[in-house]
């Protein structure tokens, strides 16, 4: 195993080297296509066996890699923000067809207005949509994450896409030392994709995705999708023993950091996570009991070690980088209904939205996020929801607002 | 840690020269983070990369706000607001800038007590972008006295290897060049302090109000401002028009060009506005007599350059 200096989207690249992947449909979008780019070059200069096609969208990006993946072929494909929501549909369609594939999501921020810069409404546009979900907080997570994925979605009872998400800048342009896996030892955790009766085969006829009138039999297939989903919590459980078996490095499905004892705990999720261990860091120096939760597997949620993670707590901060207009962060809700009915539920529950569109998230944020949980468990009432956002912020947003001749904010300079 | 920001414009090479110092300090046995940060994402475009250096392993993200070392490669961009130089320079922070003013020169205009180091640079055609990632990756090695000069050597020539043995030798001699030159300033970045949770600025947080659509749509209401953006930065080739075979008919080349930049001069040819042709080489396709061609960007900056000389001269005799 060497130990090398990587970008996430170089450590993706040989996620899928090292998956031995057979087929690549895709199409570039920023900021994943470096991913495309690395695979491509490998793949030309004969280092790769791998059929790689570009297609015209997204949309046909995802067709062909879930009826590549249905006749049996390691399947492998990444794009970012617009394209996965203009794959939407696609996206849905092959989680129904129950067929393991990795997707790599590198997150950027949604249209409108159009960024480059990272937060999380992409990925979690497709939280619904039946394909499992691993979220990266550092570049090692990128390459160990794709060899997991395989591994659970190729399961029998499984057999769903695996979408691998990782943020946009801070992990896909970021290089930070990487253990690449060796070709024998990742073949050894992931050995070759072991087709079954479900696949296309030559001279066996079979028709695949078909309609259905009726809602018994429509309910039936939703029904075994999310059984399958659900299934995948113990597929991973099995997959990640034998990955610290053979690496070393261990995968729980919910990461905690210096929590056990933790009175106040952060959860997030991401790349940003790893800000908020260094926040942890230094507010223990200053002597609180401060932890970290960060879910690694998102779909399925594995409700069980999250609860075992947070119940108990004086109080919980829940820091999304997303939002759904007209309700706020997307994980709080998700938290707030597992921990609905533990009777030593946190007494202290609040919301924090920040990091959008590449917006950093300070240190000093962290620390004044947890005195604001200190504060609410002294006193019981539990703030509204914040949007981190400055003053700072918003004097820089006037100006610019004036430049553009926006009339409202040049008379607020003015005055 | 060490934080340290390579501010530069898109072809300068400063993610290069942020890979370069990364691997170099990776290689001295350190934790190592490097990144760039685009902006436009384009040639010409300000931009900035950082390197995070570390005896343990880094948990800090995204851009460095803190500097303790801070390399300029285009003066200019001390005039640029969005390119963010200064951005959280402190007291301590060490500034190295590629000028041909001195040091005197620097520390009266950005009037800071800060150390700065200038590294001597040849001067550039005034639309050409010179490559000074590894002159600059030299120098910021130096600065922090954590790099070793074989180390550099050995950095240079891992990273650049896919581009050649030419280029490997060019950059090996400018890494040396920005090695030799920050000779005085050796070791002069120092390890600032993590932020404690003791006593901390709080961040002065508000509540956003609502405003109205009109205001708060994504809108620019401010007209034909695109004009003061110097698109033409971008082109790494120029159509050159030969009127020898230019047949006039300009309505050909100058609506096929998707950034409106050709208009017609006094005699009826093709004019293009060089401040604002991106190099796409439409103009080059479209015209029936061939009468463009495309000329690499820097030889045509040499070029005119030459003969702005040799017209100089010629006023002058």
């Amino acid at each position: 195993m060497t130990r090398t200096l990587l970008t996430g989207n170089a450590a993706a690249a040989w996620g899928a080297r090292l998956a031995r992947i057979d087929y690549l449909p895709a199409f570039p979008i920023t900021p994943q296509t470096e991913i495309i780019e690395t695979v491509s070059r490998w793949i030309a200069d004969d280092e790769m066996r791998c059929r790689m096609v570009m297609l015209e969208s997204e949309h046909s990006m995802l067709t062909a890699a879930g009826a590549a993946a249905s006749t049996g072929v390691r399947t492998f494909t990444a794009t970012s923000s617009q394209g996965l929501l203009y794959g939407m549909e696609m996206l849905y369609t092959i989680a129904g067809w129950r067929v393991p594939l990795v997707l790599i999501n590198v997150s950027r921020g949604l249209s409108a207005p159009i960024t480059l810069e990272p937060d999380h409404n992409d990925i979690l546009a497709a939280r619904d949509s039946g394909c499992l979900q691993f979220h990266c907080a550092t570049c090692q997570e990128v390459v160990d994450a794709i060899l997991i994925a395989y591994r659970v979605a190729e399961q029998p009872q499984v057999r769903l896409p695996v979408i691998v998400n990782l943020d946009g800048f801070s992990l896909s342009f970021t290089r930070e030392p990487v253990s690449l896996p060796d070709d024998e030892t990742a073949a050894r955790f992931l050995p070759a994709f072991r087709h079954d009766a479900g696949e296309f085969r030559g001279g066996r006829p079979a028709s695949k995705a078909v309609a259905v009138i009726g809602g018994g039999a429509y309910s039936y297939f939703r029904y075994e999708t999310h059984l399958a989903a659900m299934a995948a919590i113990d597929a991973y459980g099995e997959a990640t023993r034998d990955f610290e078996q053979l690496f070393g490095r261990r995968y729980p499905s919910i990461e905690c950091y210096r929590n056990d004892d933790a009175e106040i705990s952060f959860v997030m999720i991401g790349s940003f996570a790893t800000k908020a261990k260094e926040a942890v860091d230094r507010l223990r120096d200053a002597g609180h009991k401060v932890g970290l939760v960060r879910p690694f597997m998102l779909r399925p949620l594995p409700e069980a070690d999250l609860r075992a993670a947070l119940d108990g707590k004086a109080g919980i901060a829940v820091i999304d980088q997303n939002l759904a207009p007209g309700r706020g962060g997307i994980l709080h809700g998700e938290v707030t209904s597992v921990l609905y009915g533990l009777k030593t539920r946190p007494a202290a529950l609040l919301s924090y939205i920040g990091g959008l569109g590449g917006r950093d998230i300070g240190v000093e944020e962290f620390f004044q996020i947890a005195a604001d949980v200190r504060a609410a468990i002294a006193s019981g009432a539990t703030p509204a929801p914040r949007l981190l956002y400055t003053q700072s912020e918003l004097t820089d947003m006037r100006k610019m607002q004036a430049v553009a001749h926006v009339e409202a904010a040049g008379e607020e300079l003015a005055s | 840690m060490y934080r340290i920001r390579f501010h530069g414009r898109g072809g300068q090479g400063m993610k290069t020269a942020s890979r370069l110092l990364g691997t170099a300090l990776f290689k001295s046995g350190l934790e190592v983070q490097d990144a760039p940060k685009y902006g436009a994402e384009r040639r010409g475009a300000p931009m900035l990369a950082f390197v995070r250096a570390d005896r343990r392993p880094i948990h800090e993200r995204g851009t460095v706000v803190s500097p303790d070392l801070v390399l300029v490669a285009d003066e200019t961009l001390f005039q640029v607001p969005v390119a963010g130089v200064m951005a959280g320079v402190k007291a301590s922070t060490v500034l190295a800038i590629a000028s041909q003013k001195p040091e005197n020169v620097w520390r009266d205009r950005l009037k800071i007590d800060s150390p700065i180091y200038v590294l001597p640079q040849s001067e550039a055609a005034d639309d050409e972008i010179p490559d000074v990632s590894a002159l600059i990756a030299g120098a910021a090695a130096r600065l922090t006295g954590l790099v070793s000069q074989e180390v550099l050597r050995q950095a240079v020539e891992e990273e650049i290897a896919p581009y050649g043995p030419k280029a490997v030798a060019f950059n090996l001699r400018a890494a040396g060049e920005g090695f030799g030159a920050m000779a005085a300033g050796e070791g002069s970045v120092g390890e600032s302090l993590d932020q404690g949770a003791d006593s901390y600025d709080k961040p002065d947080w508000i509540d956003l109000d609502l405003d109205l659509a009109a205001t708060a749509a994504p809108n620019v209401y401010a007209a034909a401002n695109s004009v003061l953006v110097r698109t033409g930065l971008w082109r790494t080739l120029r159509p050159v028009l030969d009127p020898e075979n230019c047949g006039k008919c300009v309505w050909v080349c100058g609506s096929s060009c998707p950034d409106g930049v050709i208009g017609v001069d006094a005699n009826g040819y093709p004019d293009i506005d060089y401040q604002h042709c991106k190099g796409c080489m439409i103009c080059v396709v479209q015209c029936p007599r061939h009468a463009f061609a495309a000329i690499p960007e820097q030889d045509a900056a040499e070029a005119a350059q030459a003969a702005q000389m040799a017209q100089m001269e010629g006023t002058a005799s």
